[in-house]
């Protein structure tokens, strides 16, 4: 069990009413290895990790997380695995002060059982894992209402969110979206941290750059098929995936 | 404008250097501001009982009710802070009222034992019966509280069972008025701080997160339909509570504990008083129902104008009048001495 | 209600097994047609705008009141009444938006407390005023019956069944094939975006209240000759409306026909062979068994907005 790869898919499907949001993707994913997946807008990137972690359940396929299969899991079960997933539009608790909303996953059953029941004060962990995301510590910010925060900090808190549940695989969708060069050089260390520390990365992304600079391995989807999977620079040197990124935007230098 | 040697400062300033970044201890005098509302609130709900000469047996009565109504108006809001209206507080009240004249016409048990055994029945009960709509969006949860009391009413009706349209009457009373009294108040108020100090936990925080945001407490791994159910259950027990507890007062359990008198009068009460503040919930009961007694001659013209109320405080004041009396008892200044030169901090605020 | 069956208590005894077999099967399509008519409104509101109008019940009797109102005290013939009445419906569906709903858009919990506090208000109110007694009921707009296979089925509960599939094939078309009825739907599911390609979205939510309340007035109208004007029968209209939409779904025109019919049959069926009283059991029924057993209705459909994250 340990050996094998940590996440398969097989033949992933999923319709909305009339639309194929993905289109039979399978891949596989070895533990400690870092994945990117990459698209045009609207590819089903966003609609495939909402499949892994169970947000939306597949109309055909199967997935296999550490050679279980849990297709169709619910989500809290998902994160009970070990599965630990940011929005690509982060809602957080818009009420609460930004440490509080970190309270909310380190009271979560996963990570009370890991640490075998009660453990320490959690405010002064949520503080704790907020200073390390680079919220200042001494300055009023990681008690200011979630909804007041800039939206690097909100994306940085997702972030602490995430990893506030103790995760082994970690996907971030779009984290990266909406923040400035200068943000996301303060989070990229963050996000090769966690690889480095051997746990599992998923990351959707547009900007091919940073992304190419923390994965291993990319896959490309378009119209929620798969076109293309294996090294950033051999995926982006294939014609079929430039003639899919044709007229967007996006950054190719890798 | 200031006197010599003293400056203004607001009542809640305890409470604002507290809850913004530094833990400032405040002083016996700044603790006793704060609490003084509460502590004469309680002091009076004690000392009341025991002025029946005084009051007279009517007041008696509206206290009494108004607590009824205060514990099916809480557990509306404890419904409300995790995001579920419901739309028929009267099935947690039937629920409790008919479990009790049950156990109370089958066994002769006394209402010491039928009271918290129907409690709890009851609570299962509306658990059970709520539990698979939990699944569903909100609006289902509404939909059905809301259908479920006119549904049980007409089942009962139809199969006759639990003395079908006549109910079940002569049940043994509970004590002399100033103990049941003492009852449904002491166990208000313990309803009251209790939810308070359970929304203060991190349990309650998480109850709170699913009103807020569903999504992301089941991405921290949540089962949202067992919090759901566990809010549900814990809501129902105040209000089959109070069902129980009326039962025995009135000694008579039948229809009338479904009908939609509980259901809107309590939802009128947390709105008014003020949604989310457990004691404002308590503070809208007794506002209404002293108004709905007085009323009584009006009949359903009553419901009437408690929906207008309703209505106008969710459009207007949608804090309640609880939330907007304690900002503005907070806002209400005080003069206190300024110290010379010492304190620097103090000086300061004084000065700006 | 309208649900009893053309011969009172004990009619099975007095009737053959043929014929009660037929009369179940044509009076479950009548009081299927009751069902469908009068959800339609409670599920074009909410389909095309989001907002649960939970003052449906207090809309239908109100409307029914006030048809009375222009029938008998006014002396109105009957085409103008329902007209009128079907306009002023419409015209309380969007002022109560434009006062009230407006103010707590998006506070979905708000928006739930307000249309049931109103709708209890109405009710409550009718109730005060006295339409409680024996001489309220609309006129039938056919007199008339017809018998057909051994059963009297008078012309009134044809032109139900009749109307309210045109009605709900009208809907359908409306909200599937034009494009406003396009544009509204879009809207409900995603209001940004209904905002971003210039869809006014008040105008929108105002004009599907009013049409639901249309809707509702003439569902009224239609159905209430058929019985009594009573205030019981406004509640009874939102505990069917939720038994149909947790059978069938909210949003589906396909699941509410189907969940009417089922209901319909049921009712008939317990009518005719049980008692009258019974009807209100089998709604319970139902809804305990599909909450039960397949909490996303029938056709499993309308937990798929929830999807949406
Ligand atoms: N809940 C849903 N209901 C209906 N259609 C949906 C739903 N979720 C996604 N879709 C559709 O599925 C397709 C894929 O969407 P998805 O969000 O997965 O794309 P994406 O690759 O993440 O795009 P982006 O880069 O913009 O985030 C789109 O056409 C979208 O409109
Ligand atoms: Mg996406």
């Amino acid at each position: 069990m340990d050996s094998g790869p940590i996440l398969r898919a097989v033949d992933l499907c999923k319709d909305f009413g009339g639309i194929r949001a993905v289109d039979r993707v399978s891949f596989e994913l070895q533990k400690g290895e870092t994945l990117g997946i990459i698209g045009p807008n609207g590819s089903g990137k966003s609609t495939l990790i909402n499949l892994i972690t169970g947000f939306v359940k597949p109309s055909g396929g199967r997935i296999f997380y550490q050679g279980r299969d849990i297709t169709g899991i619910a989500p809290h079960k998902a994160v009970m695995l070990g599965m630990a997933r940011s929005f690509q539009m982060p809602r957080p608790f818009y009420n609460m002060p930004a440490y509080k909303n970190l309270v909310i996953p380190l009271f979560s059953p996963r990570t009370r059982r890991l640490k075998g029941g009660r453990y320490g004060d959690r405010d002064e962990v949520a503080i704790h894992l907020l200073e390390d995301m680079g919220f200042e510590r001494d300055s009023n910010v990681p008690y200011q209402p979630a909804g007041v925060l800039p939206h690097g900090y909100v994306k940085r808190l997702e972030l602490a969110r995430c990893l506030a549940l103790e995760p082994d695989l970690v996907i971030l969708d779009e984290l990266f979206s909406g923040m400035s060069m200068s943000e996301v050089a303060g989070v990229l260390p963050l996000i090769e941290r966690i690889a480095d520390e051997g746990k599992t990365l998923i990351m959707v992304e547009h900007r091919l750059r940073e992304l190419f600079r923390v994965v291993d391995r990319v896959i490309v989807l378009n119209f929620g098929r798969k076109i293309a999977e294996g090294a950033p620079d051999v995926v982006m040197a294939n014609p079929e995936v430039k003639e899919s990124y044709l007229g967007s935007e996006v950054e190719f230098s890798a | 404008m200031n006197e010599a040697g003293y400056r203004r400062e607001r009542l809640d300033r305890g409470i604002k250097v507290r809850t913004d970044d530094i833990f400032a201890l405040s002083s016996y005098r700044e603790i006793l501001y704060l609490t003084l509302p509460r502590l004469a609130a309680i002091a009076a709900l004690l000392v009341f009982p025991l002025l029946k000469g005084v009051t007279g047996i009517y007041w008696q009565n509206v206290v009494l009710t108004a607590c009824t109504i205060a514990l099916l108006a809480l557990s509306w809001d404890l419904l409300h802070s995790v995001g579920l209206v419901s739309l028929g507080q009267a099935i947690f009240f039937g629920a409790g009222a008919y479990a009790t004249g049950f156990f109370s016409q089958h066994f002769g048990w006394p209402p010491l034992v039928t009271i918290p055994l129907a409690t709890a029945v009851g609570a299962i009960f509306c658990t059970v019966l709520l539990y698979p709509v939990l699944r569903l969006r909100g609006i289902y949860f509404a939909l059905i509280t809301f259908a479920m009391p006119l549904l049980l009413t007409r089942v009962i009706e139809a199969t006759k069972i639990l003395g079908g349209n006549v109910g079940m009457s002569g049940l043994p009373p509970l004590s002399d008025t100033p103990l049941d009294l003492y009852l449904i108040i002491t166990v208000m108020l313990i309803c009251v701080f209790g939810f308070r100090r359970l929304f203060d936990t991190d349990y309650g925080l998480v109850l709170k997160a699913i009103r807020e945001n569903d999504r992301s407490v089941m991405a921290a791994g949540f089962d949202l339909q067992w919090y759901r159910t566990q809010a549900v259950f814990i809501a129902a027990i105040p209000g089959a509570f109070a069902g129980a507890f009326l039962t025995h007062y009135y000694q008579f359990a039948g229809l009338p504990a479904f009908s939609i008198e509980y259901s809107i009068l309590p939802l009128a009460s947390a709105i008014v008083g003020g949604p989310g503040s457990f004691s404002g919930v308590a503070l809208g009961a007794f506002m209404l129902v002293p108004l709905s007694e007085a009323l009584r001659s009006f009949g359903n013209l009553r419901v009437v104008i408690y929906s207008i109320v309703v209505v106008v405080f969710i459009v207007i004041l949608p804090e309640g009048v609880f939330n907007y009396l304690q900002r503005k008892y907070y806002q209400i200044e005080r003069l206190v001495p300024m110290e010379e030169g010492g304190n620097g901090q103090r000086a300061n605020i004084a000065g700006s | 209600m309208w649900v009893a069956p053309p011969l009172k208590g004990g009619s099975n005894k007095i009737m053959g097994s043929d014929a009660l077999i037929y009369s179940v099967l044509i009076y479950g399509l009548v009081n299927g047609a009751v069902i469908m008519l009068t959800s339609l409104g409670f599920s074009l509101t909410f389909g095309l705008s989001g907002v649960a109008n939970l003052a449906h019940g207090g809309i239908y009797l109100l409307s029914g009141c006030l048809a009375w109102i222009l029938l008998n005290t006014l002396g109105l013939p009957f085409l103008p009444a329902a007209v009128i009445t079907m306009v002023l419906a419409g015209l309380l569906g969007a002022g109560v938006y434009w006062l009230v709903l407006q103010r707590v858009r998006g506070l979905a919990l708000s928006e739930m407390i307000v249309t049931f506090t109103i709708g209890i208000g109405i009710l409550e109110f009718l109730r005060w005023a006295g339409f409680v007694t024996y001489d309220f009921n609309l006129p039938v707009i056919i007199k008339g019956s017809l018998t057909i296979a051994g059963v009297i089925v008078d012309y009134q509960r044809l032109l139900v069944i009749g109307v309210g599939v045109l009605i709900a094939v009208l809907l359908w078309f409306f909200s599937h094939h034009t494009k406003i009825g396009l544009a509204l739907r879009g809207m409900a599911q995603d209001e940004y975006t209904a905002l971003s390609v210039g869809i006014d979205s008040d105008w929108a939510a105002a004009l599907s209240m009013a049409l639901g309340h249309m809707i509702v007035a003439m569902a009224a109208i239609m159905i209430l000759p058929l019985g009594l004007i009573s205030i019981n029968v406004g509640y009874d209209v939102l505990t069917m409306v939720l038994a149909v939409t947790i059978l069938g779904g909210l949003e589906s025109t396909a699941g509410l026909t189907l969940a009417s019919l089922i209901l319909g049959y049921a009712t008939a069926a317990t009518g005719m062979y049980l008692n009258p009283q019974w009807t209100q059991v089998v709604y319970l029924a139902a809804i305990v068994l599909v909450l039960a057993l397949r909490p996303s209705g029938l056709l499993g459909k309308f937990k798929e907005l929830e999807e949406r994250v």
